[in-house]
């Protein structure tokens, strides 16, 4: 658990990068820090592994005042991808990872198997990356070997400053989805910068919104959604915030009951069969943890007014555009 | 033609007929000199380093060596033979402070070769100074230094022929007895060893060079050498 308290810090040369920022991250969950660019992001990540101390106010992890951890030791368990990143070109992939293991004092052996884990992990094969030097990989690559090694020595908290900032959108939909399911495997605490709101409403469980130098609205994405606090907040989630909704709601969150046709026998197996889709391409049906938008976008292209929902090959309830509405208004149905 | 290959026949039985002086000579030659780089470049890299703290004093600091490298061999000689004596110590002094410019300078742009971000990197993940110094500093910087210290050697090869002037010893000594008895042969042969020396030692460097760049895994294009080096290796 990270807990900032009315943390204010003031650079040398007087600039004010927080004020009085207070916000607590929960055990295990991911906190995006997202505004515009200057407005403290990186400085607040750095107040977390003591590369900067606050001016006024204190941040706790787990209850203790930083100050009272040896900043080494700090930094040692705790995983940081910088915002650029930062691999060591004269290092192979493998030793990269190995740095704070290596500083923690790890067994060479241990240390061979972590780095192939993570490789794994991170779905580049150690057979073919483990030696390879980071000039020689591609943006993404080097975005994974980045979090690899913040992972390496398995931290409790991870701190990850815009680490799929400079990637093309496909790449980076891609590295996000495969961390959103590394993330689940973890019991990391892990704070995440962004300037994407898109990529802070995918990736947190909690979301800070910076304005210059101050946290404006501190909630979880649904509630952001529902309720932005004040303009900066519905200017900076854009017009578009209906669609972001669909976004972040399960089907199972917007969905009716079964209905008769489709819960008698014979309606299910037609139901939970491949569905045909007008481009001639089989489509898997949809599931409860499906994105209301993913529903949405189907209906319009089916011919159907209503489509089942199915779980394990059950129908466990349908969907219509009329349920998504709904729910869109922020009406509990 | 007939004379040229009679003036080639005089070198060789010259040099072996002196085979034992030259050889004498050429290692004292080389003792000096790596006395001179064994002192010259723990000063040089330590300055160097020292220097990547503070941009004002790198700018003196490098200034001052290269004033240093302008000041003729012969009176700096005479400006140190007050404090270390007629000789090869007074020599050495000499040589190390002439090599200052080529390893302070390459040291301190190896050092801040390094990219920031790395640094920043390395400091996150809770290296010390010193372990940041070590494990990514040098490694980067050493291809860059040794090429300050190649090119130091070089100089150096040259400048101590000129320390038999006050009794250092070395291929001078041969120099200097050539030109008093107006010995061709002896000039001749003497250069060709310095210029062999020089060459030997160029090489030399630039292999171990390249060999840490590899190691780093830069890009190096590689001579027939440094494939048969790296078969060697592997
Ligand atoms: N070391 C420093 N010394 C002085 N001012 C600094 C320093 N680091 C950051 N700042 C200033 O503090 C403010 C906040 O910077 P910070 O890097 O935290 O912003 P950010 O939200 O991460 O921005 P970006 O999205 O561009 O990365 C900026 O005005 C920046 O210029
Ligand atoms: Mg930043």
């Amino acid at each position: 658990m990270i807990t900032f308290e009315h943390v204010t810090k003031q650079y040398a040369d007087g600039t004010v990068a927080i004020e009085d920022v207070s916000f607590t991250v929960e055990e295990g969950t991911t906190t995006v820090l997202v505004g515009p660019s200057g407005c403290g992001k990186t400085t607040t990540m750095k107040l977390v592994n003591r590369l900067e101390d606050p001016t006024e106010g204190t941040v706790y992890r787990d209850g203790t005042p930083l100050s009272e951890f040896d900043r080494i030791d700090l930094r040692r368990n705790t995983g940081y991808v910088i915002q650029e990143i930062g691999l060591f070109d004269h290092m192979t992939v493998g030793e990269n990872i190995a740095t704070v293991p290596r500083l923690n004092g790890w067994d060479e052996d241990e240390i061979d198997a972590r780095i192939d884990e993570l490789l794994e992990l991170m779905d580049l094969p150690p057979e073919s990356y483990r030696e390879q030097h980071p000039p020689e990989l591609s943006g993404g690559q080097r975005q994974r070997v980045g979090v690899a090694r913040a992972l390496a020595s398995d931290p409790d908290v991870l701190l990850m400053d815009e680490p799929f900032g400079a990637l093309d959108p496909i790449t980076r939909e891609s590295l996000q989805d495969e961390f959103l399911k590394i993330q689940a495997e973890l019991d990391t605490t892990i704070l995440f910068v962004t300037h994407s709101i898109d990529e802070a409403l995918k990736m947190g469980d909690r979301i800070a919104i910076f304005d210059v130098g101050e946290v404006v609205q501190y909630d979880t994405p649904q509630a952001i959604l529902d309720e932005p606090k004040n303009e900066f907040v519905e200017d900076f989630i854009g017009s578009d915030r209906p669609l972001k909704k669909l976004k972040v709601t399960q089907v199972e969150d917007v969905m009716s009951p079964p209905t008769e046709e489709v819960a008698t026998a014979g309606g299910v197996a037609d139901a939970t069969a491949p569905v045909q889709s007008d481009g001639g391409s089989t489509v898997s049906p949809l599931e409860p943890t499906d994105t209301a938008l993913s529903a949405l976008s189907r209906l319009v292209a089916s011919e159907d007014g209503r489509l089942p929902v199915v779980e394990d090959g059950d129908v466990v309830g349908t969907v219509s555009d009329e349920d998504i509405r709904r729910s869109n208004a922020g009406d509990k149905p | 033609m007939l004379s040229s290959v009679h003036n080639w026949l005089a070198y060789v039985d010259f040099a072996v007929e002196h085979s034992d002086r030259l050889l004498v000579a050429t290692l004292e030659h080389i003792e000096i000199i790596a006395f001179a780089i064994a002192i010259a470049v723990p000063i040089g890299v330590g300055l160097g380093f020292l220097i990547t703290f503070d941009d004002r004093l790198a700018t003196a600091v490098i200034w001052l060596a290269g004033v240093m490298m302008t000041v003729p061999s012969i009176a700096l000689f005479g400006l140190l033979i007050p404090y270390f004596g007629i000789g090869a110590p007074s020599v050495i002094v000499a040589l190390v402070l002439y090599t200052q410019l080529p390893v302070i300078r390459n040291t301190y742009v190896g050092l801040n070769d390094v990219d920031p971000a790395a640094l920043e990197a390395g400091e996150a993940m809770g290296m010390t100074r010193l372990q940041l110094l070590r494990r990514v500093q040098l490694p980067i910087a050493l291809p860059v230094i040794m090429a300050g210290v190649r090119n130091a050697v070089v100089i150096l090869i040259g400048i101590a022929t000129i320390g038999a002037f006050i009794g250092a010893g070395g291929l001078g000594d041969l120099l200097f007895d050539g030109i008093s008895y107006v010995r061709t042969e002896m000039i001749v042969v003497t250069t060709v060893i310095l210029s062999l020396l020089a060459l030997a030692v160029d090489y030399a460097f630039s292999i171990s060079e390249q060999l840490f760049r590899l190691n780093n895994g830069e890009q190096v294009e590689s001579s027939a050498t440094m494939r048969l080096l790296q078969r060697v290796i592997s």
